[in-house]
């Protein structure tokens, strides 16, 4: 093995369509000899069958549909190599019908190629793929006039379009790394100079230029940001393993790490690879990994470590810069969602800025987008996101909106006229609307605090009987008491879930958020469901916070299928209900519930009073 | 041993796929050919998961794989501990008779896939393809939706950018996801070196044959190599100019062979 460089620079070629992009692509292959044996034969043959000349483009053009038509319809990908290093080439379509695709493969680039002939000038799409490239956050912008040949090799004509592109770019706020001409059909001035055709030209060749383009290194030296994807645990493994990516900067093993937008914290106690020969330590900007914590702390997916000191903005309202690419138009008031990483949120339409002309970058006085279109839009969501300026970061500053199931644009994020509302605390902002009354007011009235009871058991093992007795005593001491069951729930709240995982989940989840409010209005709250997942009732105790208490109610599956009070265990022995707790879909029973209520060796009568003495005694004022 | 650092980035890539895929996909299986790639891709997928692969490895069968292939199966099978459902496809005679030999031979494992899709109801499909193989495979994405019989509509893909996949579909589709759709050949080979892979020995040559591409014995040839070593395999292919499907019948009945393969849900 030499020591031959193994990275690889990613490049999208663009450009307007039929200026010559997939014909440099085949060029450069033929040059740097990367074209496979017998593919130049097998290109001669295809070219002539349509009666042309050898087609280089047809190395790239690989669906019989874009042969035919001659035009490039979707993106690919190809690879070639230098002395220095490999490079992948990617090939975006330049017919405006397409661009979706373009994006889709320039989106992935380090560098661009932009495609002007020579004859016709900079055009409507080479002014369109120019201004995505500032979008898409792409530096290193190189720039070709190709068919040289068709306007005689002329420098003054060169010179002419050069000046025109250079122009356009520096109003993008793009330098070109280098500006060569060429005639790509016959291989001047990309691997060799054209001493014979265009004297005049003093600059290097094509692949020169690109040796000196420089891959875009991973964000080690921004402030670390971790997206979680997923939390991972497996039967008889004690580990809970958070899972996702460094998007940049540095995870630390010991680090202590905030996480948004729940504001929770927690020390990393693990950095957790399988198969791996030594401890890890630490974990680059790129790298896919999972790591442990010391607390159990409620994290999931779309939820963005970062360290105490660094975080991201938070906020309900966000400006973005955007390209639009769906057949409907995008107007004020629209929902859509928005995603980043692994974050995902409903966002409405709260304006539309401008829509900026490509063309002569002026400012259009429209209120609604039409495909292809860009435009400066602000986005507001109900819920609290964790965002970042693109300029600040770029890999967690960028968006891609989705309409219901579709991709419909995308683009860059700038907070630069929002303020973080970090520090401005969840009970503030209710503050800000409720003025007057704050909790420890109704507590006050009360006479005691507001809790969520959170019951959790077998079917079965009495979770209902204790909270209907709880209910009946809190009553009696003139508390404000209220117990969630199925009943009260599912018939209302909750009427349009199943008993799908995801309903299920969904379900305990409002229950959660409504037993939170509720504690929040000064009531005690007794929850009263099998509630059979750990996860679940982790984010219930997130909801309602310090005034959750999570209680156990134990009796072994024996027990509670013998008493079955409405006959489910045997309906789920007979295989009528499915995924019936215990039977066949699992009970996560709780590590470390505040009380265990063991109803198999105590009667009604002494659960009772045990869960009234452990609430009376939480509750005070 | 070359410890090719530049893998780790693939890797970090392919596997935060996987863990996209198994977040947002359910129900979801992966089509093992036994081949290096999708070896690979199931030896990422227990990184992915510390140790454990998640869903169903599923082989379209055809009964046509050479031996060294079906013991290779059972032995890794064995070893490493996973699911593997076979799915028997269906044979020649019900095929398209207008297609090409090789094409209509191929055929039986989009046919084997479309039964199992319809009858198992699976949402992703992950798939070990790469985008250097094979032209039409360069034009992919890393989620590719299909209709439920499997069809491609490759005129009118998804806008995919930034590691945002789309993962939610209408009913009566699928999603075919492609982990290692960045990789090379060489990529592979390297990695498989690097990580202690276990691979079908075909690969190896003997006689001063080699296969560099697995197949069904029908239509599938070994190639000239001396290569009877990984080292000698990677060796050969920074060299070689050779396309790694040449071996492949199926891909140069016609022009458009794959094409029409690929359409109707080839993998």
């Amino acid at each position: 093995m030499t020591s031959k460089n193994l990275t690889q620079l990613n490049m999208v070629i663009v450009g307007h369509v039929d200026h010559g992009k997939s014909t440099l692509i085949g060029r450069l292959l033929y040059d740097t000899d990367s074209l496979p044996e017998g593919k130049v034969e097998e290109l001669k043959a295809i070219s002539e069958k349509r009666g042309m000349d050898i087609e280089w483009s047809f190395v790239l053009d690989a669906f019989q549909a874009e042969r035919d038509q001659a035009v490039t319809i979707d993106t690919t990908q190809i690879w070639f190599k230098t002395e220095k290093r490999n490079y992948v080439i990617i090939d975006a379509p330049g017919h405006r019908e397409f661009l979706k695709n373009m994006i889709s493969g320039a989106a992935a680039a380090d560098a661009a190629i932009l495609v002007v002939d020579a004859d016709e000038g900079v055009q409507e799409q080479t002014k369109r793929h120019a201004y995505l490239l500032h979008l898409l956050g792409i530096q290193q912008v190189g720039v070709v006039i190709n068919k040289m040949d068709l306007v005689g090799h002329k420098k003054e004509r060169y010179d002419e379009v050069s000046q025109e592109v250079v122009d356009y770019l520096a109003h993008l706020g793009i330098t070109a790394r280098f500006i060569v001409p060429i005639s790509a059909r016959h291989g001047d001035n990309i691997a060799s100079i054209a001493e014979k055709t265009m004297p005049w030209y003093d600059g290097e060749t094509v692949l020169s230029n690109l040796d000196k383009l420089q891959i875009q290194p991973p964000l080690v030296d921004r402030p670390m940001r971790f997206m979680v994807q997923d939390v991972y645990r497996y039967k008889g493994d004690e580990r809970r393993i958070i899972v996702g990516r460094v998007e940049s900067g540095i995870l630390n093993k010991g680090d202590k790490l905030l996480f948004s937008p729940s504001n929770l914290e927690a020390t990393v106690v693990s950095l957790e690879k399988w198969n791996s020969e030594k401890e890890i330590t630490y974990a680059k900007a790129g790298e896919s990994m999972g790591f442990t914590l010391d607390k159990p702390i409620f994290v999931e997916r779309g939820h963005i470590a970062s360290t105490h000191d660094n975080p991201p903005m938070l906020t309900r309202v966000f400006a973005a810069n955007i390209f639009w690419i769906a057949h409907h138009e995008l107007k004020e008031g629209m929902l859509l969602t928005a995603k980043f990483g692994t974050c995902s949120w409903p966002v409405m339409v709260q304006s539309i800025n401008k829509v900026i002309n490509t063309d002569d970058l002026q400012n259009e006085n429209q209120k609604q987008v039409k495909r292809n279109e860009m435009a400066e839009v602000v986005l507001r969501s109900s819920e609290m996101m964790a965002l970042y300026s693109y300029v600040n970061n770029p890999r967690t500053g960028r968006l891609v909106l989705f309409d219901k199931y579709d991709v419909v644009g995308g683009g860059i994020i700038d907070m630069a006229k929002f303020a973080d509302q970090r520090n401005v605390s969840k009970a503030a902002d209710l503050y800000s609307v409720e003025h007057l009354l704050r909790r420890e007011n109704r507590e006050w009235r009360n006479g005691h605090k507001g809790a969520v009871i959170w019951l959790t058991g077998l079917s079965g093992s009495g979770k209902s009987s204790v909270a209907m007795e709880v209910e009946k005593l809190l009553f009696n001491q003139e508390k404000q008491v209220y117990v969630l069951d199925g009943d009260n729930v599912r018939n209302g709240l909750n009427r349009d879930l199943g008993f799908s995982d995801e309903d299920r989940s969904e379900n305990i989840r409002r229950i959660g958020e409504v037993a939170a409010l509720m504690a929040d209005a000064g009531m005690i709250v007794i929850t009263a469901f099998i509630s059979p997942f750990k996860e679940d009732r982790m984010r219930a105790r997130a909801a309602a916070g310090q005034s959750f208490h999570e209680v156990y109610i134990e009796a072994d599956l024996a027990t509670c299928e013998q008493r079955d009070p409405k006959g489910l265990y045997q309906k789920a022995r007979e295989g009528k209900i499915k995924e019936f707790t215990g039977i066949s879909s699992p009970y996560e029973a709780p590590d470390n519930p505040e009380i265990v209520v063991d109803t198999q060796h105590h009667s009604l009568e002494e659960c009772a009073q045990q869960v009234l003495t452990y609430v009376n005694d939480v509750t005070k004022v | 041993m070359p410890m090719y650092d530049y893998l780790d980035e693939l890797e970090s890539r392919t596997i935060y796929i996987l863990r996209e895929a198994y977040n947002r996909v359910k129900p979801l299986g992966m089509l093992w050919s036994i081949g290096k790639d999708s070896t690979a891709l199931l030896w990422m997928i227990r990184k992915a998961f510390y140790g454990r692969v998640p869903f169903p490895m599923i082989q379209l069968d055809t009964e046509m794989e050479l031996p060294e292939v079906y013991e290779f199966r059972d032995q890794l099978v064995k070893d490493w501990g996973f699911e593997l459902k076979v799915e028997l496809c269906p044979p020649e005679e019900e095929m398209d008779q207008t297609l090409p030999p090789a094409t209509r031979s191929a055929t039986r494992k989009t046919e084997g896939l479309r039964n199992l899709l319809l009858r198992d109801q699976y949402r992703g499909m992950i798939l070990g393809i790469r985008r250097d193989e094979q032209s039409m495979r360069a034009k992919e994405r890393i989620f590719s939706p299909r209709t439920l019989d499997g069809k491609w509509d490759f005129k009118d893909q998804p806008a995919e950018l930034w590691d945002q996949y789309k993962t939610d579909f209408p009913q009566g589709t699928h999603v075919r996801i492609h982990p290692i759709l960045h990789w090379t050949e060489l990529d592979i080979w390297r990695y498989t070196l690097r990580e202690k892979i276990p691979y079908v020995p075909l690969y190896l040559s003997q006689n001063g044959k080699r296969y560099r591409s697995l197949g069904e014995k029908n239509i599938t040839f070994p190639i000239d190599s001396n290569a009877s070593t990984l080292e000698e395999i990677i060796a050969e292919l920074e060299v070689t100019r050779q396309p790694e499907r040449a071996g492949r019948a199926m891909d140069h009945d016609s022009e458009d062979s794959f094409e029409r393969l690929r359409a109707g849900g080839y993998m």
